[in-house]
């Protein structure tokens, strides 16, 4: 595919550019970034007043195929993504059954190829056997068919003796392991403790005042503290996934000063909401781990700032609506996040002047790449041309009936947005254009 | 001056004028409890519908006669007897109660915020009997009520609640009424099931409970919530008895005049001693006799419309 894509302003954190270029795409890949291009005969993407960046690559994402397609599919699912400016999603184990065989892996990128939009889907396999946390899976061959790292998200390890030879034989097969921090003793259970007593949101005033079961965060701070403690040890990669506390910020970047091999991601929600948003048991704001406090939202953002915290990604956890309207206790934990994780950043982050557009553009782009060792992220010249143009500056305001999701639980429907997705661009194909509003 | 709203919920999102309005109507009620006739045609026409998810045998009755006094019909649905049992979902069952025509749910469930989950699926308002750990307006507004007709005024009194206020939804209720209404309140318990961000509102924190009993004009002891102990919150009933039992001499600390409540059912020789249980302190079936006044009072303020 060919395409010229000019009038924009290019910004590229992977090499530090950030200026009015054109972009020449050539066969699918990255030919030319120069000011004026002359291609005569190319097709031409006007981007006048947009930023050109490369396509977002979101690390965390629930596509709940195979087996609750009620909730999600690869069509719908890669269809948010799209729209959401995102060009990879990598999606999480925790399906029916999970991720931990050779067939399940096989069969989500057969359907990403049949139904996926054009979106690059990578699979995460689970750490073990049915994400039992009692026998490891064939990592090696999980790799070898497409698994791009594993993880335990949705049923975390508690055991110190599992975990360390989970590191141990991740470390042997090079894969990165993406860790979902909870003590479970502490929660109640977490996913597994729903409709069973478990914790449902933040334990704190607003828990107390509701009458619901909170989940300390000091469940959250424990577990990352066992897990970077372990990965020391063992020298392997650890990846911890939806950090939430400022406790685990600061345990991160200890560890980090340590020299561990750890990088951690934040999703938007827990830096545009605290646990104020769950009055009035309003189910779309009930997620694992749950919404927190002033003072950890401004150390999230700290994180962002220093570093500590590399990426951002969404934990997209599609549920359908019969499924939220529910009582908050009995409703599943999860929001929708594809189509917000950028004009959300843009909004709590840029906005107020926290990070630069180039910077929050870095966590969403090179960051998850080098996190999970994936070649995009990067308008380089021989790169795939995976690419977003958006409007940094336009407000909008989302209404959740509108979304590409299947679902729709997300605590954002009427919220103003800044930052809209023009274009997305997958191996130069135009995968989502808004105005053709085709994806 | 009416309520400003449609549904009960809680004591917390209430003004005081509002509560006073309901305790106010409440004594006026309970000159209908004395009349050998208890029957008046308030409510004549209207349909209560009970809906209890949870087992209660006082709070369920006292609504009931309270509907019947003011002459609604009432119409009971028990969660084991229902097709809750079968797996219908919580707006389903409102919705097919909605269908049937029913102008006030009296909702209790065993989890928090149910009750104002099915506001948003009704037409008719609902009263709250009860939600998880949440709340139980209708127990704090009884027990405003009972202290107010001991002590005339509920501001500036001294008022010590004990027991597991973790877990209490009476507790949380009579909380806020008591805070709107001027009171000082100190809540007593031991660490386990005493949540230190209660700090965040005007309230003493105290787990010595000699201590928050001194000067105490009124004390509540709380149901210990067996059913709610899933977790190792106490070594047992018997070292829960020997510090937070409430009995004569503990008493003695109180002022001279103080009284002593319980929401009912009562653990005798748990959180309150037998004899004390039996005494003119005591004012625990004072409480169920409110219990009737104030749930005419909100029935009345809720679908009466003023008429009559």
């Amino acid at each position: 595919m060919n395409l010229l894509i000019t009038n924009g302003r290019v910004l590229d954190p992977s090499q530090n550019l950030d200026d009015a270029r054109d972009v020449l795409v050539e066969n699918g890949s990255i030919a030319r970034i120069e000011k004026n291009i002359i291609s005569n005969g190319v097709e031409v993407l006007d981007a006048a007043g947009g930023v050109i960046a490369p396509g977002l690559i979101d690390i965390h994402v629930h596509l709940r195929t195979p087996g609750q397609e009620y909730k999600e599919d690869t069509r719908s699912g890669t269809a948010a993504a799209a729209r959401g400016g995102v060009t990879t999603v990598c999606a999480m184990p925790n399906t029916q059954p999970p991720i931990d065989r050779r067939s399940v892996v096989e069969d989500i990128l057969g359907r990403a190829r049949s139904e996926g939009n054009g979106v690059r889907v990578l699979p995460i396999a689970s750490v073990s056997m049915d994400a039992r946390n009692e026998q490891l899976s064939e990592m090696a061959e999980l790799k070898a068919c497409g698994a791009v790292a594993v993880s335990d998200d949705a049923f975390p390890m508690q055991d110190a003796g599992f975990m360390r030879r989970a590191f141990q034989y991740a470390k042997t097969c090079g894969l990165v392991t993406m860790l979902h921090c909870e003590e479970l003793s502490l929660t109640g259970g977490g996913h597994a403790g729903v409709g069973k007593g478990g914790g449902v949101m933040n334990e704190g005033r607003v828990s107390l005042e509701m009458g619901l079961r909170g989940m300390p965060r000091l469940a959250e701070e424990i577990a990352v503290f066992m897990a970077c403690t372990i990965a020391r040890a063992v020298g392997n990669r650890i990846h911890i996934l939806h950090t939430t506390t400022a406790g685990a910020v600061e345990q991160i970047r200890r560890a980090k000063n340590d020299g561990v091999k750890v990088t951690a991601e934040v999703c938007p929600h827990h830096f545009a909401l605290t646990d104020e948003a769950c009055r009035g048991y309003n189910t779309d704001a009930k997620m694992n781990p749950p919404l927190r406090l002033e003072e950890d939202v401004a150390a999230l953002i700290e994180g962002l700032k220093d570093g500590t915290i590399d990426a951002i990604a969404t934990d997209h956890a599609p549920h359908a609506a019969h499924e939220k309207e529910r009582e908050f206790d009995l409703a599943p934990f999860g929001i929708v996040g594809l189509e917000t994780m950028l004009p959300l950043s843009i909004k709590y982050l840029v906005e107020p002047g926290h990070l630069s557009l180039s910077q929050v553009i870095e966590k969403m782009t090179a960051a998850p790449a080098r996190v999970l060792g994936l070649p995009g992220g990067t308008l380089r010249e021989g790169a795939p041309a995976d690419i977003v143009i958006f409007q940094p500056d336009e407000k909008w305001t989302l209404c959740a009936a509108d979304l590409a999701s299947k679902s729709r639980n997300t605590p954002f429907d009427g919220h103003e947005m800044i930052g809209r997705v023009q274009a997305t661009i997958v191996d130069g194909k135009v995968i989502y254009s808004r105005r053709a509003n085709r994806v | 001056m009416k309520l400003r709203r449609k549904h009960i919920l809680g004591l917390q999102k209430m003004g005081a004028d509002e509560i006073n309005l309901v305790l106010d109507t409440a004594a006026n009620f309970k000159e209908v409890l004395s009349r050998p006739i208890r029957k008046v045609p308030a409510l004549r026409g209207k349909m209560v519908c009970t809906l209890f998810f949870e087992p209660s045998t006082r709070t369920r009755a006292s609504f009931e006669m309270a509907a019947k006094i003011l002459s609604a019909d009432t119409n009971s649905l028990t969660v084991a007897a229902s097709s809750v049992t079968k797996g219908e979902t919580l707006k389903d069952t409102v919705l097919t109660m909605q269908a049937m025509g029913v102008d006030c749910f009296v909702i209790r469930h065993p989890h928090s915020g149910a009750p104002e989950a099915a506001t948003k699926w009704v037409r008719g308002s609902v009263l709250n009997a009860g939600d998880g750990c949440h709340e139980h307006p209708t127990q704090g507004l009884l027990d405003l009520l009972t202290i107010r007709e001991h002590k005339g005024e509920i501001a500036g009194l001294n008022v010590t609640i004990i027991g597991d206020l973790m877990h209490s939804r009476v507790a949380r209720s009579g909380l806020w009424g008591l805070l709107k209404l001027g009171a000082r309140v100190t809540l007593c318990g031991p660490h386990t099931l005493l949540p230190p961000e209660f700090a965040a509102h005007p309230i003493t924190l105290q787990s010595d409970c000699d201590a928050a009993v001194e000067g105490a004009d009124v004390v509540m002891t709380l149901r210990l919530q067996n059913e709610r102990m899933d977790g190792v919150y106490l070594p047992g009933v018997r070292e829960f008895a020997r510090l937070y039992g409430m009995n004569e001499q503990r008493l003695s600390r109180a002022a001279p005049d103080a009284i002593v409540m319980h929401p009912g059912p009562i653990n005798r020789g748990v959180e309150i001693s037998d004899d004390l249980a039996d005494s003119p302190r005591s004012v625990i079936l004072e409480q169920v006799t409110n219990g009737i006044a104030v749930r005419m009072a909100l029935l009345y303020l809720l679908l009466g419309g003023g008429e009559n």
